[in-house]
């Protein structure tokens, strides 16, 4: 018995048209996305719930409203009009961290505010993604002094690093659908949390 | 509007204050009109530009400390007054030693110095008395050390660059693995 | 009952932190805490050239950054007591005026995103992408331009095309103004959240250094456009739109009319840039100032100094110098005090935010807690320039 890994997971159950004529095995084998046009054609795709977790998790991301400084004010215009980010639904930035799964620090973080940022990501459910627009949160950015902390990955965990100063809507949209990819990719676990095989 | 000058301004105080050493600023390049005063008149004579008529200073738009460290006094605290009907902008400055850092509050005569006293405070450590609430105000409330002094440190931070990472473990990359791998964005 | 409106909120405009205190809905006092945007400007700039504090001052007030630059430019030149050419003047007008309709544009957008009416946000925002692609065109940059430069101009106009888009835009403004009235001036729930809300005396607010709209808001015909003119503003003409009762209705009409009368001082500019034609764009002191590039290739004496400037950055006299804006928010002043080197000994920042805020105590006690919101967005703040 092969192991379901290894199939195809959008092979057609049901053989198609082409499968049953003669001429089946001269024909090139059909591609993911044909078989996938094919079935939803029939309006039925099966996938996994791994895969549909991840897209739903991709496409509807909340954003925490952290703009701090200059950063904040592109993030702002990527909520206007001209850069629409509601495309790729994120336009719901969210006032409360427990409702929220991305903070975008969008801007300069000083000391005095780092202690905040960390309680406003503690207080963020997971799955939580940060996103350090801009050079100030990626790196210190323009400011290298006492006031400023060099970086925002010296206190939270960074996933997507944005340049700029500041960058473009445009960068900060393609910083997003880098998240989003990583979110495709990723591999969260589902389900209540499970102490680890073998400890009692 | 009324023909105020800078020169009347000074008469008016030398006229009021006898026994206040005013001194001019001197200088090529003292763009505007300076007046030193010592700490101990500050008080009386901010009361009397605001109140007086004439003169009628009565906004203060910023006060703030400055730092001249091999000299001294060390400290200077200037204020900037600005008067709308005469359309008139004066400085005044007093000098503090660092032994004796304390200047009167003008809090009193312009409410605004709030703020502006507590920022020279939290920046330089000038005590201002008779201030309501003298705390810092920009840095966090813990924070040691007063930023904008001359021998503070700007408090740079070392960028790590590989000339300055002697002991840092070389990679060794598999260019290979690390090939870009071809990313077909997919409508999802 | 104290509550933190806490550094993170969607309304405070940045990262302001109010503590209320608070009877019921009632609020007794209100008491702001900044700082946790402190950059350490001022620190900085005594370690930088002039010319390097320069893009520094785009991030203090980032909705208007030419302004800021305006005013650093402006004091350093008076330290050195040169003056920028009638052309480098006029597209210094230019771009302040647009820079003061896309700050106004944000303030508005959020000011009414804030008290609930989003779609102001929307169309605020779509004019401000217009005043943003065209600092694109000039400088290069969307939101951190500096593009001025001590004695002028970082880099002329572009050749072409850049005038005529100002125009377009200067003529279609109006209309979006109108726009943004229809939606607000007369709706009654507007006027229910604004009229007789955080009220200002103009006792007050001199009291309190307030300046700008906040303190024309309250009845105080004061602007330093008028009043201590700077860059050539003494030939243009326009109006100065005084408010009556200072409340917030008062500061929100105070603003939407400077922003028409923006437009009439941008379409001034542009005609006189017309009909001063191609000239310099930086003042020809090339003690202070960058020689023109083909000077540069040919001349000795031009090339030296090319190269002290770029390599040290230029001496200034020992000295002081103040000077003030009229920025979008307020009073905007630059002080340096310069010890002879490259690099100023004290730079002090006169931010209009940080006075202006002082007065959101006296604006709310005793009112309601909604009234917060509306009056730190009335009072139009920027942390960014409030904690330098």
């Amino acid at each position: 018995m092969s192991d379901p890994k290894d199939l195809n997971p959008y092979r057609p159950l049901v053989p198609g048209p082409r499968a049953s004529s003669p001429q089946a095995d001269l024909v090139m084998p059909k591609s993911e996305e044909e078989t996938m046009r094919e079935e939803l054609e029939h309006g039925i795709l099966f996938t996994s719930v791994e895969k549909m977790v991840n897209w739903a998790r991709a496409n509807s991301i909340w954003p925490l409203g952290f703009g701090l400084a200059c950063c904040a004010i592109e993030m702002m215009a990527i909520v206007g009009p001209r850069f629409d980010v509601s495309r790729f639904g994120a336009e719901v930035f969210r006032a409360s961290p427990r409702q929220a799964d991305l903070m975008i620090v969008a801007g300069r973080v000083s000391i005095k505010m780092a202690p905040v940022l960390r309680q406003l990501y503690d207080q963020m459910p997971d799955p939580k993604y940060v996103i350090a627009m801009g050079a100030c949160s990626s790196c210190g950015g323009v400011f290298n002094n006492y006031a400023i902390l060099q970086g925002v990955d010296k206190i939270v965990p960074v996933d997507v690093y944005v340049p700029g100063c500041p960058p473009r809507p445009e960068a900060l949209i393609h910083g997003i659908m880098k998240l989003q990819e990583k979110m495709m990719a990723s591999h969260v676990q589902l389900g209540p949390a499970r102490k680890a095989k073998g400890v009692a | 509007m009324s023909s105020l000058t800078h020169e009347r301004v000074e008469q008016r105080l030398r006229e009021q204050f006898p026994g206040v050493s005013f001194e001019r600023q001197a200088g090529p390049a003292v763009r505007d009109f300076t007046l030193y005063l010592p700490v101990d008149s500050l008080v009386e004579v901010c009361t009397f530009l605001r109140d007086d008529p004439e003169l009628d200073f009565a906004m203060l738009s910023w006060l703030g400390g400055v730092d001249y460290l091999p000299r001294d006094p060390r400290f200077e605290v200037v204020y900037s007054l600005l008067s709308l009907s005469a359309n008139l902008r004066l400085h005044l400055k007093v000098r503090v030693a660092d032994e004796q850092l304390r200047v009167p509050s003008v809090v009193r005569v312009w409410p605004t110095a709030d703020w502006h006293e507590r920022e020279a405070f939290d920046f330089y450590g000038i005590e201002f008395t008779g201030h309501p609430e003298l705390i810092r105000i920009l840095l966090p409330e813990d924070w040691v050390g007063w930023p904008l002094r001359k021998d503070s440190p700007l408090g740079y931070e070392e960028v790590a660059f590989t000339h300055n990472t002697p002991d840092r473990i070389k990679p060794s990359p598999d260019l290979k693995k690390l090939a870009p791998k071809k990313v077909t964005y997919r409508a999802h | 009952m104290t509550l933190n409106m806490g550094p993170q909120h969607p309304s405070t405009h940045g990262v302001l932190r109010v503590v209320l205190e608070l009877d019921g809905e009632t609020v007794l006092k209100a008491k702001p805490i900044i700082g946790y945007l402190h950059t350490g400007m001022e620190k900085q700039a005594e370690y930088k050239t002039y010319t390097q504090s320069i893009p520094q001052t785009d991030r203090m007030d980032y909705l208007a950054p030419l302004s800021n630059n305006l005013a650093f430019c402006l004091a350093a030149e008076k330290l050195l007591d040169i003056e920028a050419p009638p052309r480098a003047q006029a597209v210094r007008v230019l771009m302040t005026e647009l820079t003061r309709i896309s700050a106004h544009c944000v303030w508005l957008g959020t000011h009414a995103l804030d008290i609930g009416a989003m779609t102001v946000f929307f169309y605020t925002f779509r004019e401000r992408e217009k005043v943003l692609s065209l600092y694109d065109h000039i400088c290069g940059a969307r939101l951190t331009a500096s593009y001025f430069r001590v004695g002028g101009l970082a880099m002329d106009l572009p050749k072409e095309g850049f005038l005529e888009r100002c125009e377009k835009f200067v003529d279609e403004m109006p209309a979006h103004i109108d726009e943004y009235e229809n939606l607000l001036t007369k709706n009654p729930i507007w006027l229910a959240r604004t009229k007789e809300v955080a009220p200002l005396s103009a006792r007050d607010a001199l009291a309190l250094g307030a300046t700008g709209p906040t303190l024309r808001g309250s009845g105080v015909q004061w602007d330093l456009r008028k009043a201590q003119p700077y860059s050539g503003y003494e030939s243009y003409d326009f109006d100065v739109p005084v408010g009556a009762h200072g409340d917030a209705f008062d500061r929100f009409q105070v603003r939407v009319r400077e922003m028409r009368e923006s437009t009439r001082i941008a379409k001034q500019a542009i005609a006189r840039l017309r009909e001063i034609g191609p000239g310099d764009y930086r003042v020809r002191d090339y003690k202070y100032v960058l020689p023109p590039k083909e000077e540069v290739k040919t001349s000795m004496e031009a090339l030296i100094h090319h190269f002290k400037i770029v390599a040290h950055g230029f001496f200034p006299p020992v000295g002081e110098a103040y000077q003030a804006i009229e920025a979008p928010k307020g009073e905007l002043g630059f002080y340096f005090v310069s010890d002879g080197t490259p690099r100023p000994w004290r730079m002090k920042v006169r931010s209009p935010s940080f006075v202006n805020l002082q007065t959101l105590s006296t604006m709310v006690e005793g009112r309601l807690v909604a009234d917060v919101i509306t009056a730190i967005g009335s009072l139009d703040i920027v942390l960014g320039e409030i904690d330098r």
